[in-house]
């Protein structure tokens, strides 16, 4: 089944919309107490959450079940005290190792949608369950395929890049300047890649935390170049929010007809 | 074998009776605040890139608590911490001391000191950096002469007063 595509712009919209845990409608986000880090026994709480404002809690909390916590020597580690509430999410992490960790809850799934006795139906799920939850005949039956990432970065002592080694799937981001290295007046780079290649005209959006306290987002607009590279001389000191989504056809999912991939990060920017 | 003898102890007859040196003096202001803690100090020498080449004092917590030393709050030494504070194993000879009171320090270094010893003669700039608990942060800069001779000095607003310099060779 082809759906005109402008049809199928007008329904991914309306989706996108209706989705109230989307990324696409809200602002979903990691975010640490701190990034840089030193001292004898270093620990980190984080926030996890889908909000309006950065960094305020005031929609729904993200879930912890895909949270994946890679340390400095490549291996993976366990959060501690995870707690999620009405409206966030929390957990500890102890920086046991010297060097870069990076918190990611990778999200990939399906989203459906259809008819049923003349009802939108709206589904969730994964492959497994697509057999036994959806009715393979529904009227207007469309399947999407959704990834998305979403990350922060941290540090005790001296950064490293083990942590940030790519997965080749979805978008991801690689740093040309280590991302706990940032400071206000300062330019940084880095590029974006889409199932590890570099990822062209893509667009991102760059808003500073204490949106509550101003009257604009103020956000940043950039896109990628060529070579999926983009720089952003950060205007001033703060807990950044960094977002970029797509879509193709390049599902893994034979029912699926597109792929809806999307990128988060909270970057901190230090004053110089 | 006798003229190579020769050379070599008129090269040791030529060098300086003083070495080089460098003297700072530093001023810790008086600050009336509610909650007042003695600021954690990091005086170091850069080179035109930034580059942090010499670390000449850094002051902070030495007294163990139950998170331990004083070394959890480094990093707010910003910029010192970026430069050099984060690839460097601390406690460091001649280098690491305790926090110091309010007042003027007075550091008088030459080219013994272990950092200082290395540094090739230079156009360089003295960069000072004070973070203190539940208070500011500030930095200064002076540029100055390594083995020549050079004088300067900046005055801080908050964190940190008066820091002058003088070096001779």
């Amino acid at each position: 089944m082809k759906t005109p595509s402008i049809l199928a712009a007008a329904l991914a919209t309306t989706l996108a919309v209706a989705m109230p845990f989307s990324a696409f409608a809200h602002k979903a986000w990691l975010q640490p107490s701190q990034t840089v880090l030193a001292g004898n026994d270093p620990w980190i709480t984080v926030d996890a959450a889908v909000s309006n404002d950065l960094f305020h809690f005031n929609h729904v909390p993200l879930r912890l079940d895909n949270l994946v916590i890679t340390a400095p020597d490549g291996s993976n580690v366990a959060l501690q005290n995870p707690a999620t509430g009405k409206y966030r999410s929390v957990f500890d992490l102890q920086l046991v190792q010297q060097g870069t960790y990076r918190l990611a809850v990778v999200n990939s799934g399906l989203f459906g949608s259809w008819e049923e006795n003349g009802q939108p139906k709206r589904w969730r799920g994964s492959v497994d369950t697509l057999a036994t939850e959806v009715p393979k005949d529904a009227k207007n039956l469309r399947i999407s395929q959704t990834m998305g990432r979403i990350e922060t970065f941290v540090t005790n002592g001296a950064p490293n890049d083990t942590a940030l080694e790519l997965s080749g799937e979805g978008i991801e981001m690689q740093p040309l300047t280590h991302p706990n290295d940032l400071f206000a007046g300062e330019a940084a780079k880095f590029r974006l890649l889409i199932d590890g290649q570099p990822a062209a005209g893509l667009e991102i959006e760059i808003v500073r935390g204490s949106t509550r306290y101003r009257n604009a987002q103020d956000e940043i607009k950039l896109v990628t170049d060529a070579g999926g590279e983009f720089s952003v001389t950060w205007p001033e000191p703060g807990m950044y929010w960094l977002e970029t989504t797509t879509q193709d056809g390049k599902t893994s999912v034979p029912q699926a007809e597109q792929r809806r991939l999307s990128y988060v990060a909270t970057l901190e920017v230090l004053p110089q | 074998m006798r003229m190579k003898l020769t050379i070599a102890l008129g090269g040791l007859l030529a060098l300086p009776a003083h070495s080089a040196e460098i003297q700072l003096d530093v001023e810790i202001p008086q600050l009336n605040v509610a909650e007042y803690h003695r600021p954690y100090v990091a005086i170091w020498v850069e080179g035109a890139d930034q580059k942090a080449l010499a670390n000449l004092a850094v002051w902070y917590q030495q007294k163990a608590t139950s998170e331990g030393a004083g070394t959890k709050w480094l990093p707010d030494l910003r910029q010192w911490w970026r430069r050099s504070g984060r690839t460097l194993d601390v406690p460091v000879d001649g280098v690491t001391g305790p926090t110091r009171p309010v007042g003027t320090h007075t550091l008088k270094l030459d080219d013994n000191h272990p950092e200082l010893k290395r540094l090739p003669a230079g156009d360089y700039t003295l960069v000072v950096e004070a973070a203190r608990e539940v208070g500011g942060r500030e930095l200064l800069k002076i540029p100055f002469k390594w083995r020549g001779a050079s004088q300067g000095n900046a005055r801080g607003s908050s964190e940190l007063g008066e820091v002058s310099l003088k070096t001779r060779s």
